[in-house]
């Protein structure tokens, strides 16, 4: 099991979303993955995605200006 | 025991593509579904940076579309091969910058390339017969299957009873019969069938999903490649102009002033790539300056902020100016007062 950061800073949705696919298609069932954005709407889109794909949201993190969602790839 | 279709549908996240979705699964079609993300869709979250639509839902509609499905979604970023569709669009733009019918053809050719990766058999999309004025015409259809190479793979579930034959439904992978014929303008049909699925919550962006497709938008992109002398963009030019007021006091220099707080935030992750300002001695609002201005732009661009701030009917106001490496320094402005500001400086 591996642990990885991703920076998604300044992106607007959907981007913070698909640099998250994008990244979850390069690592292997079980590991986690922490994204940091600054768009507040990844707090909906990110777990949804997550739902929809079938990897389970471990943590969600909001201070004032930063959303951090640790997830774990299915 | 026959093969299992696959069919990839586009996905919006407008009523139409959810139908036509829902109409081919329930034909017993494995559908999953694809949204391509250019940069200019039209999102939500977008609209959330600034307070005054904090009430919408802040959410994905392709997401949310996918998720009452149950299907999976691929968002696929085709930022920079969109370009080009932008701004050579063979088929030219529609009411505003919208090249429409060259981005259908082209979100049809990708989807026809990713069928082909993925081994699937089909592609539908939500489009109707009528419904809007570029893409959506009867002798549009025709174009976009052929142009994208899609030809008889495209079946667009919501009006294929007015359309010929498609491939699915002379294999008979769908039954034609169970397909339907809208045309036109009117939603009532969709309305109607929205209701037999049982969708309640569902969204109708009444100004499209693109922000190509509004005037304000697309003069703002019409001025940065005039101001620029050349037709390109990147994503950031892109982000930036659905934010602030803009203002063009002279061809080599804009000023982006935020409208309200959320503006300001989402503005305050340029701040190293622009020379910035706000107003020291009162509230007021983020400006950022893009272009090269000289010292005097810099002070036409203090006193615009300043006209922007609370400070507004003040003699004087204290602006300060960051340059893009962080120093700063304070100048003391008179505010533009509302009817100094040549009209054409707004874009």
């Amino acid at each position: 099991m591996t642990k990885e950061l991703l920076n998604a800073k300044r992106l607007l949705c959907p981007l913070p979303v698909i640099r998250t696919q994008d990244k979850v298609k390069t690592m292997q069932t079980g590991d986690i993955l922490e994204v940091v954005c600054t768009d507040p709407g990844v707090m909906q889109d990110i777990p949804a995605w997550c739902r929809i794909n079938g990897h389970k949201v471990l943590e969600t993190l909001t201070d004032e200006m930063e959303y951090t969602i640790i997830l774990e790839v299915g | 025991m026959s093969k299992q279709r696959k069919a990839v549908a586009l996905i919006s996240g407008g009523l139409d593509s959810l139908l036509a979705a829902k109409t081919i699964m329930d034909q017993g079609i494995q559908v999953e579904g694809i949204n391509f993300f250019t940069g200019f869709c039209v999102e939500g979250h977008t609209h959330a940076i600034r307070k005054k639509d904090k009430a919408k839902p802040k959410r994905n509609n392709a997401l949310w579309s996918a998720e009452q499905l149950g299907i999976k979604l691929h968002i696929v970023d085709i930022i920079e091969e969109y370009k080009d569709v932008l701004i050579n669009p063979k088929h030219g733009y529609g009411a505003n910058m919208n090249p429409c019918l060259d981005c259908k053809i082209f979100m049809v050719q990708k989807a026809k390339e990713w069928i082909k990766e993925n081994d699937f058999d089909f592609i539908i999309t939500g489009e109707v017969i009528g419904q809007r004025p570029m893409s959506q015409r009867r002798e549009t259809m025709p174009i976009i299957a052929a142009e994208s190479g899609a030809d008889d793979l495209l079946l667009r579930p919501l009006c294929a009873q007015n359309l010929p034959m498609t491939l699915p439904e002379r294999e008979g992978w769908v039954d034609r019969e169970k397909l339907h014929d809208f045309s036109g303008r009117s939603r009532k049909p969709q309305m109607a069938l929205a209701n037999d699925f049982g969708f309640e919550d569902f969204a109708q962006p009444a100004g499209g999903c693109c922000f190509l497709t509004d005037k304000s938008y697309s003069d703002k992109l019409v001025d940065l490649w005039s101001a620029r002398g050349r037709k390109e963009y990147d994503l950031d030019d892109v982000m930036l102009l659905k934010v602030g007021r803009h203002i063009r006091p002279k061809q080599h220099f804009k000023v982006i002033v935020a409208r309200e707080d959320g503006e300001a935030r989402f503005m305050q992750g340029y701040k190293k790539d622009f020379i910035n300002m706000n107003c020291a001695s009162h509230r007021g609002p983020l400006a950022m300056v893009d272009g090269a201005p000289t010292e005097e732009d810099l002070l036409v661009a203090a006193q615009l902020t300043a006209r922007y701030g609370q400070g507004r009917d003040a003699e004087l106001v204290d602006v300060t100016i960051r340059e893009k490496d962080g120093t700063e320094r304070t100048v003391q402005v008179k505010p533009f007062k509302g009817d100094e500001i040549p009209k054409e400086w707004f874009i």
